[in-house]
């Protein structure tokens, strides 16, 4: 690789259902934080990423344009990526290709969603992302395919909903040491089983909430990198794949495209068994069956696998393998782009050792995080390493 | 206008032609494939859903940057140049057939609780520039009307486009108002096209052929959201990333390098305002020059041979890519009609649109 | 969260507050509106539709039978060659019961939805559709359907020109 980048800096805001500041406020604080983590002005910033979801939300168009001056883009170069939900872990992902090509030697990458401004339900919006002809006029729903998807992995490995009601758990107990988590609460799979069934097999206590938040990292090259922190975290992989439209054509029971962004990652980061070689991973969870689902495709467990190593308890902070020491999107909240930083900033701070309450017990070096996106199509995959 | 292909054929099309053309199989040989697409141009949420298959990107890595077809070069540049891709792809289209109140989804990228309110056809905006740049320029109101003149008759020798005419400057001045002082013959119209670049590491390169024409320097950049904020008599993000531009490619002397130009303009007064910002004209005398016919096809620094948007069609957010094909055609030697003899260095600039101030620029050479 | 870190930005609301004009507040519908091209693909799969019928096409290379058509192969990536004429029936890949609508309100019905293989075509080519005249607790993966189409009047060339897909013959 030519230039090696690094996360020197991180911050973010409360996620919450409905916050006060407008999005370019959101953008700011969340910015803001992570320069002063960093110790860096926004005059040492050489470019900017910014990445945010769909601008329906808003009821905005172009709404990249909008967000610039809390985003720091002023008079600088900018890009917004946008990769539907796999956008959170994209953004870095554009900040990487800024510094590794040697453009530029510091990038700000900032992450925004601003959910609660869409009447009379955010959900609202996720109608226009399904084919205008053959599928809106059915009434579709985001819910649909994600309840399609968890039926038919259920069916193929034989999986029950008890099993993936685990994750539920164990996200919202670890949300509880999150200090930005809207959902953090204990509860059972008992709970879970028993709440009220939206689309079956999906039931209330298994999907994320909608939030709206914010959060932002600073990226730098290996030299400035050096003189900024002796802790650097190193972003080491990353690798971005995207499957085909007609997703109503494919095995939904596996996401190969999960697999081959991360072998992607792995590849470049010099990973060959994957298993062994990661030590923590924040796995993109906005319904609960999902982030078994992806582990999957991450080729943290074998297919079919992953359930048994969650019921197991490897996947707890205290376990072999933890996942989503964070609370994930299940417990902290789902405000889609940010969401998915949210977990780069956990794997910076886990790797760092300063996650506080959350600290996951084994001695982590390498971490990894995920985000997934579109009509199950978009696998983006960041790995990271102290 | 394309009613009877979907965007997703079209865009099959224009990426099929430029594979063969650039002679490379994207199931195998292309590492990176971008997108350059705004949600409701589309009215689609999340459009790059909707973009692999046809662009040969099925499982692999493809991605949208929200922004002008430029800085998707940009981005396939820095793709390219981080390791991470050999052979990158961009593709930008316009199907505004498919959209039938462009006016209020442009209305809609105006902040929403301090300028929305303004009930008007959204190109008011380009209305205040325009007079602010003619009173601080000093320039003459007709030289602005000269461009329309001039890029529509270039437009006529265009067979990509269909607003090419043989107007006289009274025509213009005199046609229908937009939003004063602009008016509609100044003010270029949207037409559907989907335009795929192949890009290709320098070592790539050299074993796909002779017709390649290189980057030189790129840059892109953003002047402030707030239009109340600007200094509307610049293009302050033109000046910006020509700047970048410019200092990667080593131009030192930006009003007589080059051989050709294809700069920005969507409005009549912004080509005027570009070619200031790129030192292509001191400031305040671009118009005088358009005059005087130093940018004219048979002048001394050919502006907008093609025809530009005004004499072609405006293509959204392609329209950056347009004005790349245009260039590279010349470069090549490729250009039929519309050749300038011997262009060896070209500029091309883009601007996002109203009510944005996010553009680039890209110093090519063959 | 960083443990150096001991406060993070950002109040909550409730929409009590807003409406309630604790904060202040702009509203405006936004109502973007489109006349998508079809394209020669779909077009001619909603005129089929119309007279009753579904349509696929088929990729003489990789030889798979595509629907929804497409005139291109995204596989092989080069264009489609026949159109071919599939059945009605298929299998269920997937299915959901779906107690919510578009906008997150509960439905008083459930929507029943699945991902239908269709008969004729290659194995697993499923499009988006629901079910009908079947109970939610019976429905399985893998039941045989057919579709129930509109009657010919009915019909405007429009996906929905299948009213939904029931089950056929034993379970």
């Amino acid at each position: 690789m030519k230039n090696r980048v690094a996360i020197v800096g991180a911050g973010m805001t409360l996620f919450r259902r409905r916050m006060l500041e407008s999005p370019k406020e959101l953008s700011f604080e969340a910015t803001r934080m992570a320069l002063d983590s960093a110790g860096l002005e926004l005059k040492d910033i050489e470019s900017v990423v910014s990445g945010s979801a769909p601008d329906a939300f808003d009821g905005m168009h172009m709404k990249g344009e909008y967000l610039l001056d809390g985003t720091g883009g002023i008079g600088k170069p900018n890009q917004r990526v946008y990769v539907g939900g796999g956008t959170g872990v994209f953004t870095p992902i554009g900040g990487w290709w800024n510094v590794a090509s040697g453009m530029y030697d510091t990038c700000l990458c900032v992450a925004e969603e601003k959910m609660s401004p869409l009447h009379p339900h955010p959900q609202y919006a996720f109608w226009s992302i399904f084919d205008q002809i053959l599928e809106r006029p059915l009434g579709t729903t985001l819910l649909w395919i994600f309840s399609l998807e968890m039926r038919r992995y259920m069916h193929k490995y034989g999986i029950k909903e008890e099993e993936i009601a685990s994750v539920a758990v164990k996200n919202k107990g670890n949300a509880v040491d999150h200090p930005c988590a809207q959902l953090g609460a204990k509860i059972t799979v008992e709970d879970v089983m028993n709440s009220e069934p939206i689309c079956w097999p999906v039931k209330r206590l298994d999907v994320s909430p909608p939030s709206d938040g914010a959060a932002a990292i600073v990226l730098a090259s290996e030299k400035v990198a050096k003189k900024l922190t002796d802790q650097p975290v190193w972003l080491d992989g990353v690798g971005w794949t995207l499957d085909s439209t007609h997703w109503t054509n494919r095995d939904l029971a596996y996401p190969e495209y999960v697999e081959k962004a991360a072998w992607m990652a792995y590849k470049m980061a010099g990973i060959k068994k994957p298993r062994k070689e990661i030590d923590i991973a924040e796995v993109y969870d906005p319904f609960d069956y999902k982030e078994l689902h992806h582990m999957e495709g991450l080729q943290l467990a074998g297919k079919g696998e992953a359930p048994q190593m969650a019921v197991d308890g490897v996947t707890q902070r205290d376990g072999d393998l933890p996942v989503c020491p964070s609370g994930g999107l299940l417990g902290v909240g789902n405000p889609i782009a940010a969401a998915g930083m949210m977990k780069i900033c956990e794997v910076f701070w886990q790797l760092r050792g300063e996650a506080g309450k959350r600290q996951v017990k084994k001695d982590a070096r390498t971490g990894l995080a995920q985000a997934w996106g579109d009509l199950m199509q978009v696998g983006t995959v960041a790995v990271m390493r102290s | 206008m394309t009613p009877g292909l979907s965007t997703r054929e079209l865009m099959f099309e224009a990426a099929s032609r430029s594979y063969e053309d650039a002679g490379v199989d994207p199931r195998k040989e292309v590492q990176s494939f971008i997108c350059c697409t705004e949600d409701f141009w589309e009215g689609i949420s999340i459009t790059d859903e909707y973009m692999p298959d046809q662009l040969g990107a099925v499982l692999k890595p493809l991605c949208t940057i929200s922004s002008d077809g430029i800085i998707g070069l940009a981005t396939a540049y820095m793709h390219i140049m981080s390791g991470i891709a050999d052979v990158a792809v961009v593709e930008s289209h316009s199907k505004i057939s498919d959209v039938l109140n462009p006016d209020e989804i442009s209305s809609f990228a105006l902040d929403p609780i301090y300028d929305h309110h303004v009930n008007a056809d959204p190109r008011f905006v380009a209305g205040l520039e325009m007079t602010r740049y003619l009173k601080d320029t000093g320039t003459k109101r007709e030289y602005c009307a000269q461009v329309a003149v001039k890029n529509k008759k270039n437009g006529l020798l265009n067979p990509r486009g269909v607003h090419g005419a043989s107007l006289d400057k009274d025509a213009v001045l005199n046609s229908k108002v937009a939003s004063s002082p602009l008016t509609e013959l100044e003010s270029s119209k949207a037409i559907d096209g989907s335009i795929v670049f192949v890009l290709a590491s320098a070592q790539k390169a050299k074993k796909l052929g002779n017709n390649t024409i290189w980057i030189n320097g790129i840059g892109w950049s953003s002047d402030t959201p707030w239009i109340e904020d600007r200094d509307m008599a610049r293009a302050a993000y033109a000046e910006q990333s020509a700047a970048r531009a410019y200092k990667m490619a080593g131009v030192r002397n930006p009003a007589t390098y080059f051989d050709l130009a294809e700069v920005d303009d969507t409005y009549s007064y912004k080509e005027l305002q570009s070619l200031e910002a790129l030192k292509l004209a001191a400031k305040g005398k671009a118009g005088k020059m358009v005059e005087s016919g130093t940018f004219d096809r048979d002048g001394r620094l050919p502006v907008n041979a093609s025809g530009g948007s005004l004499g072609v069609g405006h293509l959204l957010e392609a329209t950056g890519l347009h004005r790349m094909l245009e260039a590279v055609l010349q470069l090549r030697g490729q250009a039929g009609r519309l050749q300038i003899p011997k262009v060896k260095k070209a500029v091309v600039q883009s601007w996002r649109g109203i009510p944005t101030a996010t553009g680039a620029v890209a110093v090519l050479g063959n | 969260m960083s443990q150096k870190i001991t406060s993070y930005p950002g109040h909550e609301i409730t929409p009590e507050d807003v409406k309630g004009g604790k904060y202040l507040d702009v509203v405006y519908k936004f109502e973007p509106k489109y006349s998508w091209a079809a394209g020669v693909a779909i077009s001619r799969f909603l005129a089929e539709l119309k007279e009753g019928r579904i349509i696929a096409r088929k990729c003489m290379n990789c030889k798979r039978i595509l629907v929804p058509p497409r005139m291109y192969c995204e596989q092989c990536f080069r264009p489609t060659d026949e159109w071919v004429h599939i059945k009605d029936t298929g299998t269920i890949n997937t299915y959901s019961i779906s107690h919510v609508g578009t906008d997150a309100r509960r439905l008083k019905t459930p929507i029943l939805v699945a991902v239908v293989d269709l008969d004729g075509a290659t194995p697993g080519m499923g499009i988006l559709h629901n079910l009908g005249e079947v109970e939610p607790s019976k429905i399985k993966v893998d039941m045989k359907v057919k579709a129930v189409w509109k009657s010919p009047s009915e019909r405007q060339g429009s996906i929905t020109d299948i009213r939904y897909f029931k089950p056929i013959g034993a379970e």
